[in-house]
């Protein structure tokens, strides 16, 4: 506080100067306030408000057009879980969830370790695998529709092999048809998880992987002691993109089967859509997508507590 | 271990079948396209002579032309709004050493969570007592709020690495907040603008969901909208289905070719 410069003295013309710099530099940065408001403003009025007055209509009977509603307590909760429609998509969007991820992980990963070799056409290749990643999901969804109904490239291919006993009706199958989904989305989300891997494996130092030669390990042993252990930031980002990103799953859905046959591939995002926009349920439409939110909220954040523990470890 | 074996060309025979096989259902895209239903099967389901005239017919009947354009106005003009609010946003919050800027930032973060389907009703509603229900602004403004998270956080992930020096320079030397930000700040947070543009644009781009909702029987179609509408009204006719399916990926396979180098490196850097 002494040191302050005597403003009021004026004897030089520099030292107001002086003192206003002086005073900035110790005030340090001060980032305009208002520079915060247009994007927050947006994100509380189009996101988080409208998702909170979902969460509370949820409890309510209101169908989406009265001014009156009453309090009904969990009541939209109970028929959603008595509505044999809505707990096969609850199980559908969790079957695809699972086998989606630890599909495309897997894919993704083997094809990034393959690329991360010495190999010649590891460019073009490149490409080729990230190409389906740009296509727009729902023509991915109906390029795969197309090759998956009966008399579609799949089964003609089979026939053409002499393997005409394989044939199904992919689509129209309700046990097949998730699978048939989940081929799909691998499909086009492979080349996603492989970027990913591929910038994670950027990070292994090529010593410890000749040090692990020269001891003598194989090209598996290598891979699985040093390598995956080195890209477990990857492996965990890939996870929590395949399972949030699935969990949502409605596009190729949409695109291939609108749910069918019957409720056979019927996930949480697809039937909230119909709930509402179909059926015009709002209460119950409501109720699903607070079932869809918590279950999105809670399997992020176990991910995401997994992660750290496993971060602090190492 | 870095010499060219046989393992080494086992290993890429291997995946070249792969790539051939994720490849095939391109080949019956453009193959079905193609298609003339008078003409000679040939290799691979390919007809000769190549029928080219269905693009022609697709252009016009499912009315891509517009289409196109809406999606490219839409997302242009999303991604935009979303680098200018969320980089603003993000500066403030990651050099602000007030309490608040915390809590916004969380506040910001809870947006990661919900997924859309529970904001459905009340934001459908909301957006039709304004009148904005058949308009793009619904859908820009739904795209812009629903990415500020994600950039902001993206954005502030790099800001905290990135040296104050430059900034207090230009303070110092009285520099208003707005310019300095635009002429300092800004340009130093390119690598990030280009993450955040390219995987918004994509997103955006491809987007179904919110057109579906808020365009559909409006006259402003986006370009999956218009294949949706397409489809469901000429399902049975496949070679017209699929040279709109083609038509409507051409312009981001085009930007897909152009910005190769760009578009690994923003998804790469920008999740890692």
């Amino acid at each position: 506080m002494t040191v302050t410069a005597p403003q009021t003295a004026g004897t030089s013309t520099r030292a107001p100067a002086q003192a206003a710099r002086r005073r900035r530099r110790a005030m340090g940065l001060r980032p305009p306030v208002w520079f915060v408001l247009p994007a927050v403003l947006l994100y509380v009025a189009v996101v988080f408000l409208p998702n909170i007055q979902g969460l509370l209509y949820s409890f309510t009977d209101w169908d989406g057009f009265g001014t009156t509603w009453n309090w009904v307590g969990v009541a939209n909760f109970g028929s959603v879980f008595a509505d044999p429609n809505s707990m096969r998509a609850i199980g559908n969007t969790f079957l695809l969830t699972l086998v989606v991820t630890l599909g495309q992980n897997i894919v993704g990963l083997l094809l990034a370790l393959g690329l991360n070799a010495r190999i010649k056409s590891k460019y073009i290749l490149r490409l080729v695998f990230f190409l389906p990643v740009v296509l727009t999901p729902i023509v991915a969804g109906y390029l795969w529709k197309y090759l998956l109904t009966p008399g579609g490239s799949l089964n003609s291919a089979l026939e053409g092999m002499g393997l005409g006993f394989l044939r199904q009706d992919w689509l129209g199958d309700p046990d097949l048809v998730i699978y048939a989904i989940c081929v799909a989305i691998i499909w086009q989300g492979a080349g996603y998880s492989m970027v990913i891997y591929l910038a994670g494996l950027q990070a292994v130092p090529a010593e410890a992987l000749e040090a692990a030669a020269i001891d003598g390990a194989g090209a598996i042993r290598r891979t699985i002691s040093i390598v995956i252990p080195l890209i477990n930031g990857s492996i965990v980002v890939n996870m929590l993109l395949s399972v949030i990103g699935n969990l949502k799953q409605f596009d190729t859905v949409f695109s291939m089967t609108e749910g069918g046959p019957g409720s056979a591939s019927e996930t949480m995002a697809t039937i909230v859509y119909k709930t509402a926009f179909t059926y015009l349920r709002y209460p119950n439409a409501l109720a699903q997508g607070v079932i869809l939110t918590v279950l999105v909220g809670v399997i992020a954040f176990v991910q995401f507590r997994l992660t750290q523990r496993k971060g602090a470890l190492a | 271990m870095n010499r060219y074996t046989w393992r080494s060309l086992i290993l890429e025979i291997s995946l070249i079948l792969a790539a051939v096989v994720f490849f095939i259902p391109f080949v019956i895209l453009a193959s079905v396209a193609l298609r003339d239903t008078n003409g000679e099967a040939g290799f691979l389901g390919f007809t000769w002579p190549l029928n080219f005239g269905n693009f022609g017919t697709a252009w016009t009947q499912a009315a891509m032309g517009p289409s196109i354009l809406n999606s490219l106005m839409i997302t242009s003009v999303s991604v935009v709004l979303i680098i200018a609010v969320s980089s603003t946003a993000a500066y403030t919050l990651t050099r602000s050493t007030q309490r608040w800027s915390k809590g916004v930032f969380y506040l910001l973060l809870v947006g990661f969570i919900f997924p859309g389907q529970l904001a459905l009703v009340p934001l459908y509603l909301a957006f039709a007592s304004l009148g904005l229900v058949g308009s793009p602004i619904a859908v820009i403004l739904i795209n812009v709020a629903g990415f500020v998270p994600f950039a902001v956080f993206l954005y502030s992930v790099f800001l905290r690495d990135l040296p104050k020096d430059y900034e207090e320079a230009a303070v110092i030397d009285g520099a208003r907040p707005l310019w300095m930000f635009k002429a300092v700040v800004f340009p130093l947070l390119r690598p990030v603008t280009g993450t955040v543009s390219i995987l918004t644009a994509l997103a955006i781009w491809n987007d179904f969901f919110t057109p579906l909702l808020y365009l559909s029987g409006s006259g402003t179609q986006t370009a999956p909208l218009s294949v949706y509408t397409f489809v469901s009204q000429y399902g049975a006719n496949w070679p017209l289905v699929f040279s709109t399916l083609i038509i409507s990926v051409i312009p981001i396979l085009i930007a897909y070719f152009l910005m190769q180098r760009f578009i690994m490196k923003g998804f790469a850097s920008g999740l890692k």
